[in-house]
């Protein structure tokens, strides 16, 4: 009965957000509908019974993915109406997106039907380890079934990680101007940068 | 509890739904009154190391002195500036709240005293600790003026730069534990120090993992000396610069129930949570019930955020940046390779291979 409840809390509410993200005129407001579609498909994933999935789904695309996505957004000045300008220029190329989009879904949704496809290991057997939870299955399937998969995927998102670094870094020149050594900062001591002086009255001092 | 209720005679659903709703009173109804009693203490201690007295006109000892604010606040009138995006500036301290009391779901008070007992209560936490960001990246653009803003952007990058930290730390103690619930990484804790002492901090590879753990909390908690976010001397009073009244009052209930949380996981994760710190029956203390251990443990911990507040300075924002990424990350990214090949070397998951 509640798990019913739930159910259509959830699934309500995620796509009511989801359809508030487009329709929102302000893209802050659209990021914020975003999190709360976020967040409410994790609850849907915890009354399926995939609690692993829904806490990293929160704290992956919550936590992180969608405050960068916050972040951007309110530092960009977005200019509404000129977002607005080609709309019926680009309008053919959408709705060419939009069918591409719609025919996968249709076909997804017949495969689906025909049959449960075998996913697996080499073995052919991908049934879940019963009575084990959430991240032991997890755990077993990608670093013992797909281990080189994974460690692969993990290598391009390194490469990617370095090649962005590589692009933003800039090595400033010693005395240049926003240089630190650190080391130094951290050196510096009370005594080398104060002096105790006791001038008599009326004088000043030399510094 | 759910039996309780149905040996009164209710049905299974509607036992269940009391059950729970009781449970979530009876956390966080103390809790607000911690948090209350949790400010006077943080008001005392730093008096103290001050050479000041501190609160001590209101009741006894100043005892009332947070009730007595409590009122003030609440007879307040609450004022949005007209400039402000209302419906968003409202929301994010009610966001700040109600993320600050979610996260207490999964605490456990004691062997039993537990309101959900799931078993990813670690990510549970890490994923709604992680949520705290959004009252204060929402109240500092709702607000519409550039102080709020500016603390916006930097708490917004420094949560995200120390959850990394955290997230490696945390694990580490998983990796020891086996575990993601908090009340068995608890139970993994009995006697782990030559059967004698409940405490995971004691190995020579996790105490420096709790000391990044500690620091870590303090930055994620914005607490001095990384409270960037409210820095007074900058930012006026941060993201709380155009709240008044009990949407003010609402983020300072939801910091300082962050904070105890912190305190609480510290005591969890690396002092053996509800478990006495020794694992000898020398006194009758394991009749003392495990809820009392951890709130001690607890309040040495806030004891030990307060004394930071009163005696360290404020870091600046480049090197709060450069701890958490150039130093914290590197480092807890390297103990938890050195870490789970001491665990495999040691035959910690021999049989499991």
């Amino acid at each position: 009965m509640i798990q019913v409840f739930a159910f259509y809390l959830f699934a309500a509410l995620t796509v009511l957000s989801a359809v508030l993200v487009i329709t929102a005129r302000n893209p802050v407001h659209s990021v914020l509908w975003l999190i709360l579609a976020f967040f409410n498909a994790a609850g849907l994933m915890v009354l399926v019974g995939a609690e692993f999935i829904a806490a990293l789904l929160v704290i992956v695309y919550v936590g992180a993915v969608a405050v960068l996505f916050l972040f951007v957004v309110m530092m960009l000045n977005i200019d509404f109406a000129e977002l607005r300008t080609g709309f019926v220029k680009n309008f053919p190329l959408g709705i060419a997106i939009a069918l591409v989009l719609l025919a996968e879904l249709v076909l997804g949704i017949g495969a689906y039907q025909v049959g449960v496809m075998e996913l697996g290991s080499a073995s052919g057997t991908a049934a879940p380890i019963m009575g084990r939870s959430n991240v032991e299955n997890i755990g077993a399937v990608l670093y013992r079934d797909y281990l080189f998969l994974f460690e692969a995927a993990g290598l391009i998102l390194l490469v990617a990680m370095v090649g962005a670094i590589v692009l933003t870094h800039r090595q400033r020149p010693d005395g240049a101007r926003g240089h630190q050594d650190i080391g130094k900062q951290v050196r510096r001591r009370p005594e080398d940068a104060t002096v105790m002086t006791q001038p008599a009255v009326g004088e000043g001092i030399e510094l | 509890m759910t039996e309780t209720f149905q040996s009164w005679g209710m049905s299974y659903e509607w036992a269940w739904g009391l059950a729970t709703i009781s449970g979530i009173l009876l956390i966080a109804l103390p809790l607000m009154l911690a948090v209350a009693m949790i400010i006077y203490v943080d008001r005392k201690v730093w008096a103290a190391i001050n050479l000041r007295r501190g609160p001590n006109v209101v009741g006894p000892f100043g005892l009332l002195q947070s009730f007595a604010d409590g009122l003030k606040v609440f007879l307040q009138e609450t004022i949005i500036p007209s400039a402000a995006n209302k419906g968003i500036f409202i929301l994010a301290p009610i966001v700040t709240f109600t993320v600050a009391l979610a996260a207490w779901a999964v605490v456990p008070f004691s062997s039993t005293a537990v309101l959900a007992d799931i078993n990813v209560g670690l990510l549970y936490i890490l994923a709604i600790s992680s949520l705290s960001v959004y009252g204060i990246v929402m109240a500092g653009w709702a607000s519409n003026s550039k102080y709020p803003f500016f603390s916006a952007m930097r708490a917004a990058a420094q949560m995200i730069s120390y959850e990394v930290a955290i997230g490696f730390i945390l694990i580490c103690v998983v990796l020891f534990a086996g575990t993601y619930n908090l009340n068995d990484i608890v139970r993994a804790q009995e006697g782990f120090g030559f059967g004698l002492i409940n405490a995971y901090v004691i190995h020579p590879l996790l105490f420096p993992m709790w000391v990044m753990f500690f620091i870590s909390s303090l930055a994620e908690t914005q607490r001095v000396p990384f409270d960037l976010t409210e820095a007074e001397s900058e930012l006026v009073a941060g993201y709380q610069t155009e709240y008044s009244s009990m949407s003010f009052a609402l983020f300072w209930l939801g910091e300082y129930a962050n904070i105890l949380l912190m305190c609480v996981l510290n005591a969890i994760l690396f002092f053996g949570g509800w478990l006495p710190p020794l694992n000898i029956d020398l006194i009758p203390w394991f009749d003392i019930p495990g809820i009392v251990w951890l709130l001690l443990k607890t309040f040495f911990f806030f004891f030990m955020f307060s004394w930071v507040m009163a005696t360290v300075p404020r870091y600046r924002y480049d090197q709060l940046m450069r701890l958490g990424w150039k130093v914290f990350l590197p480092i807890s990214l390297g103990f938890v390779v050195v870490i789970s090949g001491y665990l495999m070397a040691t035959g910690h998951y021999g049989a499991a291979a």
